[in-house]
């Protein structure tokens, strides 16, 4: 943690401790919103804004709030900022609004969030604060878009709306209701998991092989 | 409503529109505590217990105070807050009142503040403009369905620890798959109820 810079800071939220592949953490909208990649994308942006103003607020006033006061405290900024978000949607995006439904303002509980808020935020500076908040909300954008797209590509033979498989394939209905969201999901884990695991064995390998090379083998 | 509405819509919030396999609420609790029958049971419980109350609560807030004074864009603050300070509320009263509940409950009762399930029923029920009682109904059958599923996940995950699961597919994967099957399992339950 020591000597991180802004582009690690960002980075980590990508891929080390990506919110929801390595975390686990927000995994109601993962599941419930990812049927089309153009819903997680909407998902993805508002928890973003949230969680990148909510860090923000949270970093600044970081000095004044009295430590058994801070949940209540960050709750009330983070539902504020889930409460503008709600009305932008409903005025502005209105079908986005109405597809994403309860888990707009469901934004509040996501702990993603308020995790952010607690573990982070209130400790670090304004400016990591923020970087820390885009890398979070993007890596969790990307992972919602990636698994929107492989549920709307098999369940609807569609991404983003455009229609790309051939017509003689015949979409799995099944990927676009709840049980297609679960088994995506768990096995999108596993293959994060898988291509950890052989970075891993290759790091060792590399290791060893530059250990024997020292020793002159 | 007449009785037999009420009584489909309460199956139908058990088994169809279940808030785990249908309405993806109450996940994190879902796959955290499911490790064991015996705490999913008591994780069951306390959420039926908070979520009944929550609604019982803040139903009368929406209609009696934020909408006659204009206020009804801040009901999910103020929904929220509600909530964690009635779960605090509750902890405090269940160690001075009912000593055993609260042993029984008492390490979920924290968890549920951060539960969706709850705030997301809240929202529901004003959602859908049940009156009172629907309401209520619609909340303990919401938590019932909540209790259904995650002793269900509880028990194969129990059996599932002993078994021979690929490296790459231990823990959380093979949980969601599992939860997938489940769920595929409830669809046949579409059509039934409300």
């Amino acid at each position: 943690m020591a000597k991180t810079n802004g582009s690690q800071e960002f980075l980590k939220g990508l891929w080390n401790e990506n919110p929801v592949l390595r975390l686990l953490l927000g995994l109601c909208p993962t599941l419930a919103v990812t049927t089309t990649v153009q819903n997680g994308m909407g998902m993805g942006l508002a928890a973003t804004f949230v969680l990148v103003c909510s860090n923000f607020v949270v970093s600044l006033i970081r000095g004044f709030i009295p430590a058994r006061m801070r949940i209540p405290c960050f709750i009330v900024v983070i539902a504020s900022f889930v409460t503008i978000v709600d009305l932008v949607l409903q005025g502005f995006f209105f079908e986005l609004s109405k597809s994403l439904g309860v888990f707009v303002p469901l934004i509040v509980v996501n702990c993603i969030i308020l995790g952010r808020a607690e573990a982070f935020a209130s400790k670090y500076s304004l400016f990591r604060s923020l970087i820390d908040g885009l890398g979070m909300g993007v890596g969790f954008t990307l992972t919602l878009m990636l698994l929107g797209a492989v549920r709307e590509l098999l369940g609807n033979g569609t991404i983003w709306g455009f229609v790309i498989t051939p017509a003689s394939f015949h979409p799995a209905i099944i990927m676009i209701l709840p049980p297609g969201a679960f088994i995506t999901l768990g096995l999108m884990i596993a293959a994060m998991n898988w291509i950890a695991q052989h970075a891993e064995q290759r790091a060792k390998t590399r290791l060893r092989a530059e250990q024997l090379a020292r020793r002159g083998v | 409503m007449s009785v037999s509405e009420v009584l489909m819509l309460v199956i139908g919030a058990i088994l169809v529109t279940n808030v785990v396999f249908q309405m993806f609420l109450g996940i994190c609790p879902y796959l955290g505590v499911s490790k064991q029958l015996d705490s999913a049971l008591g994780m069951g419980m306390a959420v039926a217990f908070v979520m009944t109350l929550a609604v019982a609560v803040t139903w009368p807030l929406q209609y009696y105070i934020l909408e006659p004074l204009g206020l009804g864009y801040l009901k999910t603050i103020a929904f929220i807050l509600i909530i964690a300070s009635l779960v605090q509320f509750v902890e405090i009263a269940l160690k001075r009142v009912a000593r055993g509940l609260y042993e029984a409950l008492g390490i979920y009762l924290p968890l549920i503040t951060t539960n969706c399930a709850i705030l997301g029923v809240a929202l529901l029920a004003i959602q859908n403009e049940y009156n009172y009682p629907v309401s209520l109904a619609y909340a303990f059958a919401s938590a019932a369905g909540f209790t259904l599923a995650i002793v269900i996940f509880a028990g194969v995950r129990e059996r599932l620890e002993l078994m021979d699961v690929p490296k790459v597919l231990a823990g959380a994967p093979i949980a969601l798959v599992v939860a997938g099957i489940i769920a595929m399992a409830f669809m046949g339950f579409t059509g039934l109820g409300k």
